[in-house]
């Protein structure tokens, strides 16, 4: 174990839950107008509605994915009669198809944003950013469930990736496990690890507001002026009188 | 009963003339920003049109307002929770740019900076949006003044379900031709789906006046209030990503002041007001089974500000005194309910709008006139309403879901208001068969003919003002003009277009006021206000930027700023040169 390994995988993991937790609260706090889904759907809808729900519906199977393979521990899977046979099937199959609707997704977004000239207007540096990573981070997954497929002892993550994500949450990062992982595993951690980092700081954000009160609260919404804007404390900026 | 009180307007669609000085003022005051440059909380559509955006009425494309289902209940045109959170990722409904118009300006600096030669330079339309220069195909009011009627006439859906409905086909030649003006702004709705769509809950309805409005810090950009309303009030901000509405000038009329669109009104035809309500019904009134049967229920919920019951349950219910005083005198509750001349706009939408409509009576007249009748004489006027089938079903489809019998109760009321005032001014005797025949009194005419001829500005606007205490908190005063995440953050935060706190209206429009009027330059869309308007020129002095910088000082090319200009205008004229 060197120092290297200590730094990556025992390290920089904290580092990015707190300036994800820490940079989240901060946004929320100071930036509150800033934190929308900045849709451009008014300029362009046709490829949008295509790309838009296959790269969001296919994201959120990859992250129930993502939670399976890492969270459920092989020994529950093998006690529950899931041979590593069929175990690795049904993850190619699930991560395979939802990873690549998630990247045929972006690419058309992409493609959209680059050539429908008033969204590609709207489109600032840190959105530019944003996507370098996002898509890094996408084809490095897609990558590693190929790999993964392959079998070999180094590719098959629930015996790396997974023991060393779930001790962390422990506060003591098996370090070894993650340092024995398959080089494009590291990859893709390392990316998802910085994709976080940046979270906070990009329009990534408005995934943190999904709306899902809307099931449960009442159609029509009163607010009175006394619990409404002008009661709320004033902002920076706004001298008190 | 729960009493609740609501702001509502009433217009008198006889006196609007077309200006557009309500939509110009409006634009002025709330959405002269970039990002905002496309939408008009108020404006002006010429009928029969298409209206703006594009046949936005057609709610079988647009799928805007409540339905009611087979099991008797309400629920949202284009779908509920669930449909609305699956659909969240693209909007299927959701009108593009174009429906509404494409933005431009135009390369003035063409005009003074072509070189000299046979051709006269041209001001180049530019897109707002691209910046490519583009071709004007639609506005928010192309077919102003009945303008391409035979080409656009036809394509409004209102003469389309009246065609299909009878034979007698709605003219569009320019005799035959009827028309009329109709300014809308947000209708404030009593059972607003704009605030029932919208996923995260970042639009409302103010418990006090009923004002509809959009929380901007809580609103994340998921575009379905833009689908929820029928009357495709609700925009999107397509640099905030935010939504934005009317907000009936809440600033103004929390001091009492009405709102920009009726303080300019040319034609004096607004009248704003409270109306109480009972809160508690609206949801049974807007699902009554008969669309036709909705204005009556609308109607119904009004309650009598006079009815001691009523009172004493709105003071329970929290209402200040001054507040029912307010509503006793409201113009809009007398000419909605008392005199029911005013009639809402498309009541099976289901939202229960409460922007009140007095139908014309003027097309009627003209047509009469024309045809060599005294237009003002009640026989005449009441034969001719039957008879012009074609007003009287449109305006039917306008305001009472196609039931001509109010509309046609409302014009004989106007009518006789007419030939009775007409024996009035000229000293004849009085023609009391002309009031009862219309279900009044002659001193109810005359009262209705003072509110609606020459009432005063305190007649046609009652605001209370019972913000007094708080009011300070309401005035932007201290603003930010100089601090950090001020102004100096208008346009760009550091996470993207729209991050960073929210600028002040004031301050926003103080700045793109400045901006337009020191700039040389022609409109940059990624420059927030770069455009010079003539419109914001008080024609005191010369604001710096309004000619370009003078030739003989070639300027680098980074010296083409609004400073550099003035600073070589001030040289040439010297100190005093102003
Ligand atoms: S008219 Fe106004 S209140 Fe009514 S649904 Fe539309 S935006 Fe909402
Ligand atoms: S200012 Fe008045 S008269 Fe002019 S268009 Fe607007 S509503 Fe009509």
């Amino acid at each position: 174990m060197n120092w290297q390994d200590v730094l990556l995988w025992a390290v920089l993991p904290y580092v990015m839950v707190v300036v994800l937790v820490g940079g989240t609260i901060w946004r929320y706090r100071y930036d509150k107008f800033g934190w929308t889904t900045r849709s451009s759907e008014l300029h362009e809808s046709r490829l949008l509605r295509v790309g838009s729900p296959l790269f969001h519906f296919g994201l959120l199977v990859v992250i129930i994915g993502h939670v399976i393979g890492l969270i459920i521990p092989k020994s529950l899977t093998d006690a529950a009669g899931l041979s590593q046979q069929a175990y690795h099937v049904q993850a190619l199959l699930l991560g395979g198809i939802a990873g690549f609707c998630t990247l045929a997704g972006v690419a058309i977004l992409i493609y959209r944003r680059r050539t429908t000239g008033p969204v590609f207007m709207a489109t600032t540096r840190n959105d530019k950013l944003m996507y370098v990573v996002l898509v890094a981070a996408i084809v490095a997954g897609l990558a590693t469930t190929l790999l993964g497929a392959a079998g070999g002892e180094e590719h098959n993550y629930r015996l790396t990736v997974a023991p060393w994500f779930r001790s962390l949450f422990v506060l003591q990062p098996d370090i070894a496990s993650m340092a024995g992982a398959g080089l494009a595993f590291q990859l893709h951690t390392l990316i998802g690890l910085l994709l976080f980092t940046i979270w906070p700081f990009t329009r990534l954000v408005h995934a943190f507001t999904a709306p899902l009160g809307y099931l449960f609260r009442p159609y029509i919404v009163y607010r009175s002026r006394q619990g409404g804007p002008a009661a709320r404390p004033a902002r920076r900026g706004w001298e008190r009188i | 009963m729960h009493v609740m009180a609501q702001m509502g307007m009433v217009m008198n669609l006889d006196k609007c003339i077309g200006c557009h000085t309500c939509s110009v003022t409006c634009k002025q005051a709330w959405t002269n920003r970039s990002g905002v440059e496309y939408v008009w909380f108020n404006n002006v559509e010429t009928r029969p049109g298409q209206g703006y955006p594009r046949r936005y009425q057609d709610q079988e494309r647009w799928k805007g307002g409540w339905v009611r289902n087979r099991r008797g209940r309400l629920r949202l045109k284009a779908g509920g929770r669930f449909k609305k959170l699956l659909t969240i990722f693209a909007n299927p409904v959701l009108p593009n740019i174009r429906d509404y118009y494409e933005p431009w300006t135009y390369d003035y600096e063409k005009l003074t900076e072509a070189p000299l030669g046979d051709d006269f330079p041209v001001a180049q339309p530019k897109s707002l949006l691209s910046g490519e220069p583009m071709a004007i195909e639609w506005s928010a009011n192309w077919d102003d003044d009945l303008g391409g009627a035979p080409e656009h006439g036809p394509r409004d859906p209102i003469v389309e379900r009246l065609r299909k409905e009878s034979e007698d086909k709605v003219r569009f030649s320019y005799e035959q031709a009827f028309m009329f003006f109709l300014p809308r702004i947000c209708e404030h709705c009593l059972n607003p789906s704009c605030v029932a769509s919208c996923p995260s809950g970042a639009m409302y309805k103010r418990a006090e006046d009923g004002i509809v409005l959009v929380d901007q810090d809580r609103c994340r950009g998921w575009r379905m209030c833009v689908t929820g309303c029928p009357y495709k009030k609700v925009y999107f901000n397509h640099r905030t990503g935010k939504a934005e509405k009317c907000t009936f000038c809440y600033p103004r009329v929390e001091v009492g002041l009405p709102t920009v669109c009726s303080e300019t009104c040319v034609g004096r035809l607004r009248y704003i007001g409270l109306f109480l309500y009972d809160a508690d019904r609206v949801t049974a009134a807007a699902s009554v089974e008969n669309e036709q049967d909705l204005y009556e229920a609308q109607l119904d919920l009004l309650l009598d500000p006079t009815d001691p019951a009523v009172l004493d349950h709105a003071r329970r219910d929290g209402i200040a005194e001054d507040w029912l005083e307010a509503a006793r005198r409201s113009p809009v509750y007398r000419l909605a309910k008392t005199y029911r001349v005013a009639l809402p706009l498309h009541p099976e939408f289901r939202t229960m709008p409460m922007v009140w409509y007095i139908p014309p009576l003027s097309p009627v007249v003209d047509r009469l006139a024309e045809t060599g009748h005294d237009g003002e004489d009640a026989a005449n006027l009441f034969g001719a309403i039957d008879a012009l089938r074609i007003p009287i079903g449109y305006l039917a489809e306008l305001f009472t879901a196609g039931d001509p019998a109010p509309v046609r109760g409302v014009l004989q009321k106007l009518a006789a208001m007419r030939s009775y005032m007409r024996d009035v001014t000229l000293d004849r005797p009085h023609n009391e068969s002309i009031a009862t025949a219309v279900g009044m009194t002659g001193g109810e005419i005359i009262e209705m003919y003072r509110l609606l001829a020459i009432a005063k500005y305190e007649e046609r606007y009652v605001i209370p003002t019972a913000y007094s205490g708080e009011a300070h908190q309401l005035e932007e005063l201290g603003c930010s003009l100089d601090v950090d995440g001020g102004p100096g953050m208008i346009g760009s935060g550091p996470f993207g277009e729209a991050s960073g706190r929210a600028t002040p209206v004031s301050v926003e429009t103080f700045h793109a006021l400045r901006d337009r009027q020191t700039s040389d330059h022609i409109a940059d869309p990624g420059e927030r206000g770069a455009r010079i308007n003539l419109l914001n020129w008080d024609g005191k002095g010369r604001p710096p930027g309004l000619f370009p910088p003078p030739r003989q000082t070639p300027p680098g090319p980074g010296d083409l700023t609004a400073g550099g200009a003035a600073a070589a205008r001030t040289a040439e004229l010297g100190e005093d040169g102003r």
